[in-house]
C-alpha cells in the first residue's frame, strides 16, 4: 500500500493526519504537483492511494475512510453525511477561498465566500453539543474537516468572525499530534503562502455566481421543452375523466360547411404544407405533415374547438414543367391528372381535410393583385439569369443542374442543395447544365422583381419574438428560424422567366410569373377562397384565428420569413402564424425519400400492401414521434412488434 | 433529479413503503425526513441508508478496498459529474474509459450502488453521444449497456441504443 502525496497540497493533509490517527501502516512517497499516478485519470490527482490490490484511490475522503476502517473505525451514517457535505458544500467554497487568499491576495473577501458552509458547521455543533462532529470519539468525518479548514482556520490574518462552536471543535483538532505534524508536512510551517505553487497548476474556481449557469450535465428536466410538475388534484381530475370514458365527452357537432369563425370558440385554421403535385405522394410527405396535422385537427374537433383544415396540391413550377414534358402532356394536364392522384391516396389514408383545394385557380391571380405588389416593399432590379440558347428560354431552378458552390454536391438543382440544404441561385453552380438538352447554358440579363425583406425585418422580428414565445412552435422551427435571421435577411426573387405559373399583374413582368415559392403559400388562401366566399374572415383576422402551419422542416423558412413577410407588406391585417409544426425527414432506409429522383415507398403502394390505412397511420405516427429523424424499417416484423 | 434517482433506487432494492423526501438549498439537496432517527441529508447519504435498510450491504462493496472505490466514485459523481461543463465532458469520459478498460463493474467484478448512481448521472451524456462517440468510448458504452440492462435499474431513463442497426435491438442474442 503507498500513499502519494504532494507538498503544499491541501488536500494531503487530511490523508496525512488520518494515517497519523490510525497509525496504519503505508509507504508514503513525496512527488511533485503534476505527478500522474493514478495510470486512468489526464489531469494529476494528489493525493492517491495504490490499494495491496493494485487499484488506485483518487479521492482523498476515500483514502481517508478506508485507512480508518483498516483501522476497526467504520464510518457510521453521520459521518457519511459529514462526508459527502464536504465534497459537495465545503470543497468548493474553501477552493474558491483558498485561490483568492494565497494567489489574489484578496484575503479580506475570504470570510464571505465561506459564511454559509461555516455558518452551516456552528450550527450543527451547537446543536448536537458533543465534543465531535458524531459524538464522543474522534471519527473519520472530524479528521477530514480539520484537515480540511485547517489552512483557513489556523491563520489569524483572515477575519473569519466568531463562531463558537467551530472554535471550541477545531481546537480539539489542531490541538491533535497527529494532526500537527500532517500540518508541518505539508505546509512546512509557511501557512497559507506554502501552498502558492500548487495552487498556481489548478484551474481558477468558477465563482459561486456562475456556477449554474454552464453545466451540461444538469438534470434533463430543466430541457428547453420543461417538464411540469403535477400536483395530486391534477392525477386525480385526469383519473376522474378517463375512467368516464368517451360517454361523458361533449359530442363532436356535425360539420356543417362551410366553417367560419365563430364568437366565443377557438378558432383553429390548420394548414398542411401544399404538397406539390408532380407525382405520387411517398410516405415521408404523409408523415411530415398531412398525417400530423389530420391528427391534430381530429384533436380539435374532439376538444370542440372550431378547426378549418384546408390543403391542396401546388401546381405551378418549374418541376410541373418538367413532369409534363418527360410525359407529353400539357402542365394542365398534368396537374389534373396528379391532382386526382393526391386526393385518392389522402382519402384511402383517411385524411380528413375540410377542404382539398389546388393552387392553379382564378382564385389565385386575383388575391395577388391585391397583395404587396402596389405597397412598396417591392424593389425591381435586373437579374442575372442562365439562358439556354439551344432550347431558347431562360432556365430556372429545376431546369439546372450543377455543382454545388458552397458543398461541392455534384447533382445540386438550382434552387436548392439536396446535399446541404442551402438555398442559391441557378448563376451560383459550377459547371452548370440544361436539364433538358445538357447543353452549357450562357448567363443573360433579365429584369425582376424582389420582396424587400430587409425593409420588412423589424416587423417580421416583432412577430415572431411574439408567436414563439406564446405559440406551439416545434424546436427545430424555431432554430431554423433563428438562424436564418441571424444570416440576416436579403431581397428575394419573387418573379421566373416561365410560363407556367400566376402571372405577375404588373405592365412590365407580362411575360412572366411568381416564383412558385412565393406563390405557393398564397395558395392557402386561394383554396380557402374556394371553399368560401368569406375567405377573409379567416386569413384577415388575427385576433379571432389561431392559425397552425404544419410542414417537413425544409418549408420552415418560407413560412416563418418569407410569407409572413409578403403579408405584413401587403399591410391588410393578414392572420399570421401562430403555431409552427415541423417534422423532421422519414429517411428510407438511410436515404432521403424523393419524388423527383424516385425513392421510397409511395402512397398507392402502401394501399397495395393489403395493410389497411390505420395501420400505416399508426406506425408512420409512432416512427415520428422518436424526434430527430427517423427511418422506414420495411419488414413485416416492424409493424407487428408495435402493435 | 435526485430524488427520481432515490425512488428507482427504492424500487430496485424492493423497499415496501416509498419514503418521502424534501429538498434543502438552491442546489436542491435531498433530504430525508424520519420518525425516529434525525434527517438525513445528501444524495449519497440516503442511498446508502436505503441499502442498508433493505439488507443489502453487498452493493457497498464486500471488503474494506471495495467500499473505499464505492464511496469515491458515489464522491465522483456527486462532485466531478453533477454539472461538469460541455469541456469537461471530453475529459471526463475519456478517463472513465481508461479506468474500464479491465473492469465489468466500477468496482472490479462485483455490481455496486457506484454502477447505479453513475449510470444515472452519466445518462444524459451519453444520450447526446452519436454512435461514432459512443464507439469511441467503447468502454463506457459496453459498462453503459450492461447496467442499463440490469433488471430493475432503467426505470425513470429512457433506454439509450448502443448499435448502430436498431433492427435488432431486442430481438439479437
Amino acid at each position: 500500500m503507498k500513499l502519494f502525496v504532494s507538498e503544499g497540497n491541501p488536500h494531503c493533509l487530511k490523508v496525512l493526519a488520518a494515517l497519523e490517527v490510525t497509525g496504519a501502516k503505508c509507504d508514503v512517497q513525496y512527488v511533485n504537483h503534476e505527478e500522474r499516478v493514478v495510470p486512468f485519470l489526464s489531469r494529476p490527482a494528489l493525493p492517491a492511494l495504490l490499494l495491496p490490490s493494485g487499484l488506485h484511490l483518487f479521492s482523498s475522503n476515500a483514502i481517508c475512510r478506508y485507512l480508518f476502517e483498516v483501522n476497526g473505525q467504520d464510518s457510521s451514517e453521520l459521518c457519511n453525511q459529514w462526508l459527502e457535505w464536504e465534497a459537495t458544500e465545503l470543497q468548493p467554497a474553501l477552493l474558491q477561498a483558498l485561490h483568492m487568499a494565497v494567489l489574489q491576495g484578496k484575503g479580506s473577501e475570504v470570510s464571505k465566500v465561506l459564511q454559509g458552509p461555516l455558518n452551516y458547521l456552528d450550527q450543527s455543533l451547537s446543536k448536537k453539543n458533543t465534543p465531535y462532529l458524531t459524538g464522543e470519539a474522534v471519527s473519520v468525518a472530524d479528521v477530514v474537516l480539520w484537515a480540511a479548514l485547517y489552512p483557513i482556520l489556523s491563520d489569524s490574518s483572515l477575519a473569519l468572525g466568531d463562531r463558537k462552536s467551530v472554535k471550541i471543535w477545531f481546537d480539539h483538532g489542531a490541538a491533535m499530534h497527529s494532526l500537527q505534524c500532517a500540518a508541518q508536512k505539508v505546509l512546512q510551517g509557511k501557512g497559507l503562502q506554502g501552498m502558492k505553487s500548487y495552487m498556481q497548476k489548478q484551474p481558477a474556481p468558477q465563482s459561486s455566481q456562475c456556477r449554474d449557469t454552464q453545466p451540461c450535465n444538469s438534470s434533463p428536466a430543466e430541457s428547453e421543452e420543461g417538464e411540469r410538475l403535477v400536483s395530486e388534484e391534477e392525477i386525480e381530475a385526469a383519473a376522474l375523466t378517463w375512467s368516464k370514458s368517451l360517454n361523458a365527452c361533449p359530442l363532436v357537432a356535425n360539420r356543417q360547411h362551410p366553417i367560419l369563425p365563430q364568437e366565443g370558440k377557438r378558432n383553429l385554421l390548420v394548414t398542411s404544407a401544399l404538397p406539390y403535385v408532380n407525382n405520387v405522394p411517398h410516405l415521408g410527405n404523409i408523415i411530415g405533415c398531412v398525417l400530423s396535422a389530420d391528427v391534430f385537427s381530429r384533436y380539435g374537433r374532439l376538444r370542440d374547438w372550431n378547426v378549418l383544415f384546408v390543403c391542396g396540391t401546388d401546381e405551378y413550377g418549374t418541376a410541373t414543367e418538367n413532369k409534363a414534358r418527360e410525359e407529353g402532356l400539357t402542365p394542365q394536364q398534368i396537374c389534373d391528372k396528379y391532382h386526382a392522384v393526391h386526393s385518392s391516396i389522402y382519402k384511402w389514408f383517411q385524411i380528413d381535410f375540410d377542404y382539398f383545394g389546388r393552387t392553379t385557380t382564378e382564385k389565385q391571380t386575383e388575391i395577388f393583385s391585391g397583395d404587396s405588389t402596389s405597397t412598396g416593399f417591392l424593389v425591381e432590379d435586373t437579374v442575372e439569369q442562365l439562358r439556354c440558347e439551344s432550347c431558347q428560354r431562360f432556365l430556372a431552378d429545376r431546369f439546372v443542374e450543377g455543382t454545388c458552390p458552397h458543398c461541392s454536391y455534384p447533382e445540386a438543382r438550382g434552387d436548392q442543395c439536396d446535399k446541404c440544404g442551402r438555398l442559391i441561385n441557378a448563376v451560383e453552380l459550377r459547371e452548370p447544365q440544361c436539364k433538358v438538352c445538357r447543353q452549357t447554358p450562357v448567363i443573360r440579363s433579365s429584369k425582376h422583381l424582389f420582396l424587400d425583406l430587409p425593409k420588412l425585418e423589424t416587423q417580421l422580428e416583432q412577430w415572431l419574438d411574439k408567436s414563439t414565445s406564446t405559440g406551439d412552435w416545434t424546436a427545430n422551427a424555431k432554430q431554423i428560424t433563428r438562424s436564418w435571421l441571424r444570416d440576416g435577411l436579403k431581397p428575394r426573387c419573387i418573379t421566373r422567366d416561365l410560363k407556367w405559373g400566376t402571372p405577375v399583374p404588373h405592365p412590365d413582368f407580362k411575360e412572366k410569373v411568381f416564383y412558385v415559392w412565393f406563390d405557393a403559400p398564397i395558395g392557402y388562401l386561394s383554396i380557402t377562397a374556394n371553399y368560401t366566399d368569406k375567405w377573409e374572415t379567416w386569413w384577415k383576422n388575427p385576433h379571432q384565428v389561431e392559425l397552425y402551419n404544419f410542414m417537413a422542416k425544409d418549408n420552415v423558412p418560407f413560412h416563418s420569413v418569407v410569407f409572413p413577410c409578403s403579408l405584413l407588406g401587403a399591410q391588410d391585417n393578414y392572420t399570421l402564424v401562430n403555431h409552427l409544426v415541423a417534422t423532421e425527414y422519414l429517411n428510407y432506409e438511410d436515404t432521403k425519400f424523393s419524388k423527383s429522383r424516385g425513392v421510397g415507398v409511395f402512397g398507392d403502394m402502401a394501399k397495395d400492401t393489403g395493410i389497411p390505412s390505420d395501420v400505416w397511420r399508426f406506425y408512420l405516427l409512432v416512427r415520428a414521434s422518436r424526434g430527430t429523424g427517423f427511418s422506414l424499417l420495411l419488414g413485416r416484423h416492424g409493424y407487428e412488434k408495435q402493435l | 433529479m435526485a430524488l427520481r434517482e432515490l425512488s428507482s433506487l427504492e424500487k430496485f432494492l424492493g423497499l415496501k413503503k416509498p419514503n418521502k423526501y424534501s429538498t434543502q438549498g438552491d442546489k436542491k439537496v435531498p433530504v430525508l425526513q424520519s420518525n425516529n432517527d434525525p434527517a438525513l441529508v445528501g444524495l449519497v447519504t440516503i442511498a446508502c441508508h436505503l441499502v442498508k435498510e433493505a439488507k443489502r450491504p453487498e452493493l457497498l462493496g464486500d471488503s474494506a478496498e471495495s467500499r473505499a472505490v464505492v464511496q469515491q466514485w458515489l464522491e465522483h459523481r456527486v462532485t466531478k459529474l453533477d454539472g461538469c461543463t460541455k469541456e469537461d465532458v471530453k475529459t471526463v469520459l475519456k478517463d472513465f474509459n481508461l479506468y474500464l478498460q479491465d473492469k465489468v463493474y466500477l468496482a472490479g467484478n462485483q455490481f455496486t450502488l457506484a454502477d447505479i448512481f453513475m449510470y444515472y448521472g452519466i445518462h444524459s451524456l451519453i444520450v447526446e453521444l452519436a454512435i461514432q462517440e459512443k464507439e469511441q468510448y467503447m468502454n463506457v458504452t459496453r459498462w453503459f449497456d450492461h447496467i442499463q440492462h440490469y433488471p430493475g435499474i432503467r426505470h425513470h431513463l429512457p433506454p439509450v441504443a448502443v448499435l448502430r442497426n436498431r433492427i435488432y435491438t431486442g430481438r439479437h442474442h
